[in-house]
């Protein structure tokens, strides 16, 4: 920790925020809960619906970013992972009444274990076999709720309901739900991003950047390969696990139709659009896939366009965004964002 | 006994269309190093095409030929605009685009010719044989898609094996700068194999559209089961994935007739995942360059 030695220093360099990477995020944290709390009570129950949404994607598509941005493996199934995480709280708040916060962390712990498995297989595929299989994944996975001998429990493609979970009393008797819904995904999430932010900076984040650059030179240098991909694949599965978790409560259902192979697109596109490897830019990725479907949907009711042409615009969308950027723009968002702090930085400067 | 017997024809039928999916993925991947994740995309889209021949009065045949000759400009096409910049880009691009097209597709379609699924007619009756005095799972139809598929499949060794282009195709996939020294046209040679396994594609559309009816998703679960055949081949061998295709087939059609047909695409993904388990390059790939 720096910043108990900083008092002896006679001249420091930087201000104590900016050494101190542990400081810095703690920092970030606050101001994210903070900024989140003042939107959410200056906005209206739908919007807050919304901005729930935002949350759980963001988290969702911050797992993801860690596993293809840091160690540099894909996942085209990240949706099935989201889905078991929505079962495994609907079944746990449903059927075996336990409360909120053990939930999410059984949803989280229970889908970062699957995640693992997955991982362990993983770990020895490479590029188009890993996308291939994680593809079967997502296309798979859902259609294990409609198995018979399964129906009875996950509730078959009817899916199972889940009731709301009700702002304590102590907030006000008039306290809107889906503020209460907001506020616990966006803790959720800024305690995510403040976790994968310091992961990021860790032993463990520079080895699975080393993985990602060079296998052979990061299995010289001493770092186990396998390992290193194992661990990334758990931890971005158990952010998609609390995603499912929090879909579950926010939508109250967990049903097959929910985590469909759209979903897991959804979740690539928010992540390659943001920038892959970038915290911030997942969420700018996941604020624009949540928002897009509605502003399209808003769009085109007021252009009268058919239902079949609106309904598929989101889709149409996402295809051509992950095309362009990657053709055009392969830093996304964030990159964009850099350079222009850059910018500003250097005139500044000067 | 019997039952037995149903399930190991219609696997056949299955397997054979599987195979065929699974040759278009091959071939792409020979030549480009990339796994095509649009190839349900493109077949939907020209199996549609057919679709629309078909309810505008046109005959099976045109509506065959139209899908065809669709597939073939959708597959250059598609090399030429997206594949070709993200060729010499690391695997994740690739991955990303094609899938990004997959989706485009499908929302196209889905814009175009409604969600609603459409059928397709057979070419030929669904109705089984009668094998002494008992109706059998496998109709004329079932031979047709057996025959076209095995059709194909000489066509394609034919044209590598034998012709000049097959042997300048081959030459690209195996070393393309040598093979640019040598005066062969590599990228026009991409273009032909993206095109060549498009129309492998949307033949193999048109032969399953009449059992899962055509719709803008309706063959994201054959692309699962084509890319299973395909590497559990290993994706670099044609034979491979004809092998896998065949294997494939009569696995799911023995999960879905004793397990129940919910299952089915989470019978390919356990396959696939056992198969990579065992052999990480499929069972004829190469399987040298293992790193680590």
């Amino acid at each position: 920790m720096t910043e108990t030695q900083a008092p002896q220093r006679e001249a420091p360099r930087a201000p104590l925020w900016r050494r101190s990477t542990l400081l810095r995020h703690a920092c970030f944290a606050v101001l994210g809960l903070l900024g989140f709390w003042l939107l959410s009570i200056a906005l209206d129950p739908f919007a807050n619906l919304q901005l729930a949404q935002i949350a759980y994607t963001a988290i969702a598509v911050a797992g993801l970013t860690v596993l293809s941005g840091l160690s540099g493996q894909i996942s085209l199934g990240h949706g099935a992972f989201v889905a078991v995480g929505a079962y495994t709280a609907a079944l746990l708040l449903e059927n075996a009444e336990w409360s909120l916060a053990p939930v999410l962390v059984v949803a989280t712990a229970g889908t970062a274990l699957v995640g693992t498995l997955v991982g362990v297989a993983a770990a020895r595929l490479r590029g188009p076999y890993l996308a291939g299989a994680t593809l079967a994944l997502a296309v798979g996975l859902p259609s294990l709720a409609d198995y018979h001998g399964l129906r009875d429990l996950l509730g078959g493609a009817n899916g199972l309901i889940v009731s709301p979970p009700v702002p304590p009393l102590s907030l006000g008797e008039t306290f809107p739900l889906e503020r209460w819904q907001s506020w616990i995904c966006g803790i959720c999430l800024v305690v995510v991003l403040f976790l994968l932010a310091n992961l990021s900076r860790s032993r463990l984040g520079r080895d699975m950047r080393l993985v990602r650059e060079d296998e052979d030179a990061a299995a010289l240098s001493g770092v186990h390969v396998a390992r290193t991909q194992i661990l990334a694949f758990c931890v971005s599965a158990g952010c998609a696990g609390l995603a499912g978790g929090l879909f579950a409560i926010v939508n109250n259902l967990a049903a097959p139709g929910a985590f469909t192979l759209a979903l897991s697109l959804s979740l690539l596109t928010a992540a390659v659009l943001g920038g892959l490897g970038s915290l911030a830019g997942a969420v700018y990725g996941a604020v624009i896939v949540t928002l897009l479907p509605n502003w399209s949907t808003d769009l085109a009711q007021q252009a009268d366009l058919p239902r079949a042409v609106y309904a598929n615009i989101p889709l149409v969308l996402y295809g051509l965004v992950l095309i362009l950027v990657i053709l055009a723009f392969p830093g996304g968002i964030q990159s964009g964002v850099r350079r222009i702090g850059r910018l500003l930085r250097r005139n500044r400067k000067n | 006994m019997g039952r037995f017997l149903d399930l190991t024809l219609a696997g056949l039928t299955s397997g054979a269309v599987y195979a065929a999916v699974a040759l278009a993925l091959v071939l792409i991947w020979r030549s480009t190093r990339i796994v095509n994740f649009a190839q349900g995309g493109m077949m939907m889209i020209t199996t549609f095409l057919g679709c629309t021949v078909v309810s505008h009065g046109g005959s099976y045949w045109l509506a065959l030929a139209v899908a065809i000759a669709a597939g073939l400009v959708l597959g250059a096409v598609v090399e030429r605009v997206l594949i070709r910049p993200v060729a010499k880009r690391p695997p994740l691009d690739a991955v990303v685009v094609t899938f990004g097209l997959l989706v485009g597709l499908q929302g196209i379609a889905g814009m175009v010719f409604g969600g609603t699924p459409q059928s397709y007619p057979p070419a030929f009756s669904i109705a089984g044989f009668q094998v002494g005095g008992r109706q059998i799972l496998f109709s004329p139809n079932d031979l047709w898609i057996v025959g076209v598929v095995l059709a194909v499949m000489v066509v394609l060794a034919v044209v590598f094996r034998r012709t000049s282009a097959g042997l300048r195709m081959r030459a690209t996939a195996f070393a393309p700068e040598v093979a640019r020294l040598l005066g062969v046209r590599v990228g026009r040679m991409l273009t032909v194999g993206w095109a060549l396994a498009a129309v492998v594609g949307a033949v193999a559309g048109v032969l399953i559209a009449p059992s899962t009816f055509v719709s803008p998703t309706a063959f994201d679960a054959v692309l699962v089961f084509g890319f299973t055949a395909a590497v559990i081949g290993g994706l670099d061998s044609p034979p491979g994935a004809v092998v896998g295709g065949v294997a494939l087939g009569l696995v799911l059609s023995f999960v879905s007739g004793y397990l129940g047909p919910d299952i089915v695409t989470l019978g390919a993904l356990v396959v696939l995942i056992v198969v990579l388990m065992v052999r990480p390059h499929g069972l004829f790939g190469a399987g040298a360059r293992r790193r680590v």
